[in-house]
C-alpha cells in the first residue's frame, strides 16, 4: 500500500494536471474494491467484478454518450427516458409480432432521431441543452405511457438468447453478451475522442466554442453530432437493458440520467467541456457499481445508501476539479 | 402607422401574450369538453369547483417557482428543489408522528420550524458552493438533488410516514374565507417576494448579479451575498411547498414527495417570459407559468389520459414557448431583422409591472 501510494506521488509529479481526476477515480476504485475484499470473503471472488459489469452494461454505454455531450460543454437529460422508450418500443412491437431484426432497426433509431432533433433546436435556436433536452425527456417518457400503462413481457426467441447467453471460462466465470456489446462501444468512443477529426472538434468546441468557430472548425455539426450520438448510445443501453430485465416498463430508468452525469463527472470529465476521458467514465461507471455492490454485501444499509454515497462523492469530484481548476489560472 | 397597428402589435409581442392565449385556449378547450368547468359552487361555506382546484394544487408549483424566479434571475438554477420539498414534509411528518397529541399546534408549529430549519441550511450549502466555491449551479444543485432524495428517504427510513394531525392537513386542504389557505399562502409568499424585490432595490440588484456578477462587484454590490441569499430563499420556499404536498396526502414519502417538481417550477419560469441567462424577471410571468402547467396537467387528468402521458403535452408546451420566445426562430417568421448583437428583443420592452 505504502509503495502504491508512493509510486503515486513520484509518477504524479510529471503527470499533466488533467490527469489528476481519473487517477484520483482510480485510486477510488482501487479502495472501495479493497475495503470490499477485506470486509467480505466473497468479495475476492472474480465473478463479483464481472457482475458489476453485467448489472451496468447499459449504464456504460449511455454514460459513453454524454460524455461526448459533457465534453462539448452541453448536456443531454433526456437519456433516461430514451433509455425506456427504447425498451418500450422493443417490447411493444415484439408483441405485435414484428421479427426481431426489424425491431432492432426501428428501436435504434429512435433514439438518434430524436438526438438530431434536439442538436438541431439547440443549434439553430441557440436555446439551452438544459432545456431542449428537457423537452426531450418529457416526450420520450410521455411516448413510454402513450405505449402502454404497464409493463410488458418480452418472450421473442432472439432477446431471451442475448439475455440467457453466458459467455465464460472454464472456471465457470462469465459475463453476458451485453457486456461484449458494452466494450465495443467504449472502444469505439474511446477510437473516435481520440484519433478521428470529430474527436479533436468536441475537445476544441468544450475547450472554448467561440474559438473553435474563429478557427473554422464545423461547430454546429459537431453539436448536432454530439446529441445524435447521445441518442444513440441511449439507444443501444435500451436494447441492452431490455436483453436485461426481458420487458418494457414505462416507469423503467427514472432518475437514469443522474446517475449518467454522476459517473461521467466522477470519471473526472469537466463539466464545462473541454477535458476528459472515456477511460474514466468507464471508472466512473464501476466506482458507481462497486458501491451498489458494497452496500448489497453489508445487508444492513438500504439503498438510499446509495444515493447520498453517489452525492458525496459527486461532491468531492467536483471539488476536486474546481480546485485543479483554480490551479490552471 | 396608425395607433391600431401598433397597439396590435405591443400586444402580441408582448411576453405574456402567448402563455395567455395559451391558457385561455386550454380552459375554453375544457369547457367545451365538460360544460360545467367554469362554474363554482358554494358547498358547507367552501367554494368547490374546477377553477378552484387548479388554484390550489397549483400553490405549492408556484411557491417553488417563486423561488426558482429568483434563482433564475441571478443566471443560476436550483435543482435540488424537489428533494429539498421531501426533505422538509418528510422532517415535519417525522415530527408530528413522534408527538403525544399529533392534533396539538405547538407541535405542529415546531415541526413546521425544525422543516423550515433544516431546509434554510441546505440551501445555505447550495448557495456556499455557487458563491463561495464557484461551482457551476446546475451541478452544484445536482449534488444535492441526488443526495438529497436518499436523505428524505433515510428521514422516513424508506417507508411512507403516515400522519394524523389536523392542524397539519390545514395546510394543504384547509379553507379561510370560502377558500382553500394554500391560495392564501401561496398569495402571501408572492405578494412578500414581490414588495421585497420591486419595492427595494433588492430586485434590480438581483437583476443586476444576474445580468453581470462581475461588473455588479466592481459596481459596489456584494453580489456573492446575494447569490447565496437566493439559494436559501428558494429552498425556504420549496420547504413550505413541500409541507404543501405532504399535507395534502397526510403523509411523507420521500421518494415520491416533489419529484420532478424542479422541471415544472423551471418551466413555469421560462413559460412566464424569464430567461433562463438571467439578468431580468418577472414573478407575474412566473404565477402564470404556474398556472398554465397545473391547468394543463389537471385538463390532461380531466380527459381520462394517464399522469405520465401529460408529460407529452408538457414536451410539446415547452418546445412551443421556448421556440417562440428565441430570437432565432422569431427572425425566421417575421419580417422584423433579427438582433445580431446586443440584447433580445424581450429586454428591450418596458419592465413587467408585478401585481400588487
Amino acid at each position: 500500500m505504502t509503495t502504491l501510494s508512493l509510486l503515486a506521488a513520484r509518477t504524479r509529479s510529471r503527470l499533466p494536471r488533467r490527469h489528476v481526476p481519473v487517477l484520483a477515480t482510480l485510486v477510488l476504485l482501487l479502495v472501495l474494491y479493497g475495503v470490499g475484499v477485506s470486509q467480505y470473503r466473497a468479495f475476492s471472488n472474480i465473478q463479483v467484478v464481472f457482475n458489476v459489469f453485467i448489472d451496468n452494461g447499459f449504464l456504460l454505454v449511455v454514460a459513453v454518450g454524454m460524455t461526448f455531450v459533457i465534453l462539448t460543454g452541453g448536456i443531454d437529460l433526456s437519456v433516461g427516458s430514451v433509455v425506456a422508450m427504447t425498451a418500450m418500443v422493443s417490447a411493444f412491437l415484439l408483441r405485435e409480432g414484428l421479427p426481431a431484426a426489424l425491431v432492432l432497426l426501428v428501436a435504434l433509431l429512435i433514439g438518434p432521431t430524436l438526438g438530431f432533433l434536439m442538436g438541431c433546436v439547440i443549434h439553430f435556436f441557440d436555446i439551452q441543452p438544459f432545456i431542449v433536452t428537457l423537452a426531450g425527456m418529457f416526450f420520450a417518457r410521455g411516448m413510454c405511457t402513450f405505449i402502454s400503462g404497464s409493463s410488458i413481457p418480452i418472450t421473442d426467441g432472439f432477446w431471451t438468447r442475448m439475455s440467457q447467453q453466458r459467455i465464460g471460462n472454464p472456471s465457470g466465470n462469465f459475463v453476458s453478451i451485453s457486456v461484449l456489446i458494452a466494450f465495443a462501444v467504449v472502444a469505439v468512443a474511446a477510437y473516435t475522442l481520440a484519433y478521428t477529426r470529430l474527436g479533436r472538434n468536441v475537445y476544441a468546441i468544450g475547450g472554448n466554442s467561440q474559438s473553435a468557430l474563429l478557427m473554422g472548425l464545423p461547430v454546429g455539426r459537431t453539436r448536432i453530432a454530439v446529441y445524435t450520438i447521445s441518442g444513440l448510445c441511449a439507444a443501444i443501453g435500451g436494447i441492452l437493458l431490455s436483453f436485461y430485465t426481458l420487458s418494457g416498463a414505462p416507469l423503467i430508468g427514472v432518475g437514469m440520467e443522474l446517475d449518467v452525469i454522476a459517473a461521467v463527472v466522477i470519471g473526472g470529465t469537466v463539466l464545462t467541456g473541454g477535458s476528459g476521458y472515456v477511460f474514466g467514465t468507464v471508472l466512473g461507471v464501476l466506482v458507481l457499481g462497486v458501491i451498489q455492490t458494497l452496500i448489497t454485501f453489508d445487508g444492513s444499509l438500504n439503498s438510499w445508501w446509495t444515493k447520498i454515497v453517489i452525492g458525496g462523492l459527486l461532491f468531492a469530484f467536483i471539488l476536486l476539479q474546481r480546485l485543479i481548476g483554480i490551479r490552471y489560472k | 402607422m396608425s395607433n391600431r397597428t401598433a397597439a396590435y402589435r405591443a400586444l402580441t409581442t408582448h411576453r405574456l401574450f402567448w402563455p395567455v392565449v395559451v391558457l385561455v385556449v386550454m380552459l375554453a378547450a375544457n369547457t367545451v369538453y365538460r360544460p360545467g368547468f367554469l362554474s363554482v359552487q358554494m358547498r358547507d361555506g367552501h367554494l368547490y369547483g374546477s377553477l378552484i382546484d387548479i388554484l390550489r394544487l397549483s400553490a405549492p408549483l408556484i411557491l417553488v417557482a417563486l423561488g426558482m424566479t429568483l434563482v433564475i434571475a441571478t443566471g443560476g438554477i436550483d435543482l435540488s428543489v424537489g428533494s429539498l420539498c421531501a426533505i422538509s414534509g418528510a422532517i415535519a411528518c417525522l415530527y408530528i408522528s413522534r408527538q403525544p397529541d399529533q392534533n396539538s399546534v405547538g407541535g405542529v408549529l415546531t415541526a413546521l420550524a425544525l422543516g423550515l430549519g433544516v431546509a434554510l441550511v441546505l440551501g445555505a450549502w447550495n448557495g456556499v458552493l455557487v458563491a463561495v466555491i464557484g461551482i457551476q449551479p446546475i451541478i452544484a444543485t445536482l449534488i444535492l438533488m441526488v443526495a438529497g432524495r436518499g436523505l428524505a428517504q433515510l428521514i422516513t427510513e424508506g417507508q411512507i410516514l403516515t400522519i394524523n394531525s389536523g392542524p397539519y392537513k390545514a395546510i394543504g386542504v384547509g379553507h379561510l374565507l370560502t377558500l382553500p389557505l394554500a391560495i392564501f399562502l401561496a398569495l402571501a409568499a408572492a405578494l412578500l417576494v414581490a414588495a421585497v424585490t420591486r419595492r427595494t432595490a433588492l430586485g434590480l440588484i438581483i437583476e443586476s448579479v444576474g445580468g453581470n456578477a462581475q461588473a455588479s462587484r466592481l459596481a459596489g454590490i456584494r453580489s456573492g451575498r446575494i447569490t447565496f441569499l437566493v439559494y436559501v430563499i428558494s429552498a425556504a420556499c420549496a420547504a413550505v411547498a413541500g409541507f404543501m404536498m405532504t399535507a395534502n396526502v397526510s403523509s411523507a414519502d420521500g421518494n415520491a414527495a416533489g419529484l420532478w417538481v424542479e422541471l415544472d417550477a423551471i418551466l413555469a419560469v421560462v413559460i412566464g417570459g424569464t430567461s433562463l441567462a438571467g439578468g431580468r424577471f418577472s414573478l407575474g410571468g412566473t404565477i402564470l407559468g404556474a398556472l398554465l402547467i397545473q391547468t394543463l396537467t389537471t385538463t390532461v387528468y380531466a380527459m381520462n389520459i394517464s399522469p405520465q402521458t401529460s408529460l407529452l403535452f408538457k414536451a410539446v408546451v415547452v418546445i412551443a414557448v421556448c421556440l417562440i420566445q428565441a430570437p432565432g426562430f422569431r427572425a425566421r417568421f417575421t419580417r422584423r431583422r433579427a438582433p445580431a448583437t446586443g440584447p433580445a428583443p424581450v429586454s428591450e420592452q418596458p419592465k413587467e409591472q408585478v401585481p400588487a
